[in-house]
Order: C-alpha cells, then sequence, then structure tokens
C-alpha cells in the first residue's frame, strides 16, 4: 500500500469514517512496511486515552462484564473502543471469535467501536498487534480502551503491563485462598472484580478475597491506591455502577500521580522490543535457511546443536547489520 | 519483512439475523471455516441489519456470512445490503445459508447476495466460495482505498 493510501485512511478515520478504522487496524494486525508508519503516525497523535486491562480466568464472564461496563462508561459520556482478543488453533491457525457476541447490543452505537483479535501462533505478535491498536483507538479519539483477554501466559500478563487500569475477573467457586496465592495474573489487579456474586457461593469467595487483599496476598499495594474488590453480577446489571466508580477512581489516581504517563512510556517501550524483536525474528528465519541446513548437520553423524546456534547468531547479527544500518522505517 | 505465520489471514463474520434461535447451522459452518483456517467472527442469534452490517465494518471482514432459517430471508437480506450500501461497505461479499426456497434464490442474487447456501451443501464447498470471494475481495482492495 502506497503511503499516500495510508494518510488518506488515517485522514478518514479522523474524520470518523469507521471503515477506514477498520482497514487501518487491519493494516496494524499484520506486521509489515505500511503497518510501521501507520503505527508511527497514530502514536504521534495518541497518548490521551484510558487503557483498561479486563483479564480472569476462562468462563469468569469478561466478555458480558465488558459489554456492561461499555455501558456504564457511555452513560458518563465516553467514547469507547474494546479490543477483544481470543484464542487461535495451533494447528490450523484459525480462529472463533465469539467475545463480540456478548457486546452486540453496542453494534449500533457509534461511540462504541468492538474490534476481536486472535492470538495467533506467532511470538510476540499478539502483543504487537494489540500494542499497535491502542495507538490507532487512542489517535482517533476514543475515551476509553479495554483491553480483553484471557489472563493466561506470559503475552497476556505483558499486555495487561499495558492498561493503565487493570480488571481481573474472577467467579465464585474459581478457586479458594490458595488458588489465589499463585503467581500470575490474580497478582497484578487494581480492582479485583468477583462477578457472578448472585451465586451462591459468591459470599465465601468474597469473604476469600477480602482477605488475601488485606493481607496483601494478591493486588499490589501502591502509593495512594489500594486494590478494591468488587461484587458484580454482569449478567443481572448489578454492581456496575460501583465497578465504574472504581474504574473512574483509578483513572483520576492515575492522572495525579503521574502513574498515567508513566504507563503510556511503558506501553511504548515495550512496543519498540517487540517491533525490534518481530525485525530480529524475521532476518532470524532468514539466517536459519542458511546456517541450519544439511551440511552442517552431519557432524560426525550428529546435530550440533550448541555450536549450531551459536552460528545462528552470528549469521543473525551479521545480516541484521547489513539491514538495518543506515536504514529508515520506510526502507525496511 | 513478512514471515508466512504473520500473513494476513481470511476474516469472515457468521451471523444470524432476525427472530431466529436455530443457531446450530450457523455454528457448525463457523466451526468449519475456523477449521480451515480463517477468523471467524461470529455473532450470535437475532442480530438486526444494522448491528450486522457495523460488525463487520469494525471487524473489517472479507466476506459475510448470514444464516436464516425463519423464512423472512427476502425482508432481512434487503435491508442488510442497504445497511451495507449506507455505510459504504457494499463491496463485501455477502453469502446466505438456511431453507432458502428456490424460487427466491434468483431475486436474492439480483439484490447482490453472492451465493446461496441451500441445505445438505458441503462444507469444503462452502470453504471454497467463501475463500474465493476473500481472494476477489482482496484483489480489489489493492486497486480501491477501502
Amino acid at each position: 500500500m502506497e503511503r499516500e493510501k495510508a494518510r488518506r485512511l488515517i485522514e478518514l478515520a479522523r474524520k470518523g469514517n469507521l471503515r477506514a478504522m477498520g482497514r487501518l487496524l487491519t493494516l496494524l494486525e499484520k506486521p509489515g512496511q505500511e503497518s510501521m508508519w501507520i503505527l508511527e503516525e497514530m502514536a504521534s497523535q495518541a497518548g490521551r486515552a484510558h487503557v483498561i486491562g479486563v483479564t480472569g480466568i476462562p468462563g469468569a464472564g469478561k466478555s458480558t462484564l465488558v459489554s456492561k461496563l461499555i455501558g456504564g462508561l457511555r452513560r458518563r459520556g465516553y467514547k469507547v473502543a474494546v479490543i477483544a482478543i481470543d484464542p487461535s488453533s495451533p494447528i490450523t491457525q484459525g480462529a472463533l471469535m465469539g467475545d463480540r457476541l456478548r457486546m452486540q447490543e453496542h453494534a449500533t452505537d457509534p461511540g462504541v467501536f468492538i474490534r476481536s483479535l486472535s492470538t495467533r501462533g506467532l511470538k510476540g505478535g499478539l502483543s504487537l498487534a494489540a500494542l499497535a491498536m491502542i495507538e490507532a483507538f487512542d489517535a482517533f479519539g476514543f475515551d476509553k480502551i479495554i483491553l480483553e483477554t484471557v489472563g493466561v501466559g506470559q503475552a497476556e500478563v505483558d499486555i495487561m503491563h499495558a492498561a493503565h487500569t487493570i480488571l481481573v475477573v474472577t467467579m465464585p467457586g474459581a478457586g479458594d485462598d490458595i488458588q489465589a496465592l499463585k503467581a500470575g495474573v490474580m497478582e497484578i489487579g487494581d480492582i479485583y472484580v468477583l462477578n457472578k456474586s448472585d451465586k451462591p457461593e459468591a459470599q465465601k469467595t468474597y469473604e476469600y478475597l477480602k482477605f488475601a487483599l488485606e493481607k496483601g496476598d494478591i493486588g499490589e499495594q501502591e502509593e495512594g491506591w489500594t486494590p478494591r474488590l468488587v461484587r458484580v453480577s454482569a449478567i443481572m446489571g448489578q454492581g456496575i455502577e460501583d465497578l465504574v466508580n472504581a474504574v473512574e477512581d483509578h483513572y483520576k489516581y492515575a492522572k495525579e500521580t503521574g502513574r498515567f504517563e508513566r504507563s503510556i512510556e511503558s506501553r511504548r517501550l515495550l512496543l519498540v522490543k517487540l517491533l525490534a524483536e518481530r525485525i530480529l525474528y524475521n532476518i532470524l528465519e532468514k539466517a536459519a535457511k542458511e546456517v541450519v541446513k544439511p551440511p552442517n548437520l552431519t557432524d560426525s553423524g550428529r546435530i550440533p546443536i550448541a555450536p549450531l546456534s551459536l552460528a545462528l547468531v552470528e549469521e543473525t547479527c551479521r545480516q541484521a547489520s547489513t539491514t538495518v544500518k543506515g536504514k529508515t522505517i520506510l526502507d525496511i | 519483512m513478512s514471515s508466512p505465520q504473520s500473513t494476513r489471514r481470511i476474516k469472515v463474520l457468521v451471523a444470524k439475523l432476525g427472530i431466529d434461535g436455530h443457531d446450530r447451522g450457523a455454528k457448525v459452518i463457523a466451526r468449519a471455516l475456523k477449521d480451515a483456517g480463517f477468523e471467524v467472527v461470529y455473532t450470535g442469534i437475532r442480530q438486526s441489519p444494522e448491528q450486522v452490517a457495523l460488525a463487520a465494518i469494525q471487524e473489517d471482514v472479507d466476506v459475510i456470512g448470514v444464516s436464516i432459517l425463519s423464512g423472512a430471508h427476502m425482508h432481512h437480506m434487503e435491508k442488510l445490503m442497504e445497511k451495507l450500501r449506507e455505510y459504504g461497505a457494499e463491496d463485501i461479499p455477502v453469502v446466505l445459508g438456511g431453507t432458502i426456497p428456490i424460487p427466491d434464490i434468483e431475486p436474492l442474487k439480483r439484490m447482490g447476495i453472492r451465493e446461496v447456501f441451500l441445505p445438505g451443501t458441503s462444507l469444503r464447498y462452502i470453504i471454497e466460495v467463501v475463500r474465493r470471494l476473500a481472494e476477489e475481495k482482496r484483489a480489489r482492495e489493492a486497486e480501491t482505498l477501502l
């Protein structure tokens, strides 16, 4: 795609053209020459939106909760964008993305834009696409960007760190206090949401979570912010206002303490690393074709693992320096 | 700067229009398309034409697949095509599956529906058609702005 075309798409998107937005997001999903330029362009117009990460165990009701959260934020006049991440098949790379299904009531609201994203089989690909989309939605003028993902895997935890406010969603019966102690996504919440709190075991789970939070077993205590626990029943529409209040309180806190700007900075640093990793990975794939091949494999009938990997690194570095040296994003 | 893993995959919206809860067929299709390596966005039952059109635009899909078993396909498809035109998205190919009387097929095609799949159509054929329509759309994309 020529630059002029991308520029016109950006212009249209800034004016609110939905198709142009959709297309730009597609270009950012696919890492390549034009996406780097578009990303740079988008990021230069971004830095204002509040990014809300929503994570938690499968089946906790994240998508339904996000749908209610959209409603709550819309009632306060915010324009809301959603990036809903669903897994893709490790075998066919295909994906069936159903998060949107729970949010379709907002499909015709001009102040809401929902986009599904599959995890891909690509290392770092998910994070790269998701972070690039955050920059785009921010540049398009959305006030709140909700990033929904299953809280499994390092990439997902990484993405969550790109959010200003992290919501960890759990449900009754999802585990006792020992589960809550386990390392992972449970540790990183700014706000913990006990969904399905209309269920009978909800009180017990609530007590466990409250205790774990008070002891500091989950959630990171920060200067000026104590992680909250909110009881919600997304499907019954209960507790949504409390949740929106908590999200807004955290937003205020982030704005007042400078955490908001720091978070954008770390999100972009992560983007830099991921983008560099992507370029390097592509070069490594190319170098591998030259280094990891039959004549090199037969050292006394055995594949020399360590020497060969070192040779691959050497070749990658050699190619990398000629690929990147003296070049701008336009040449890559 | 692209590797085979990162090439853009065919993206399809699977939707049900109108008051019609029979989603078994739509789910079978969604699953088959996923297994064929496509990215499928499933929007579920009881959708309005406007919801489907806007979802297709926001997701920037290559093909829209609609399933209707209620008998109201003429009305709903007409409205869907209208909405797509309204949002400047009439270039997204639309296919329809369901219990469609044979005499309705021609009028549906005149409306702009690219293909009508009747009960008993093989999944392989549906996948082939969707792939072809998606590839044609991608080829047109290269020449136009949107």
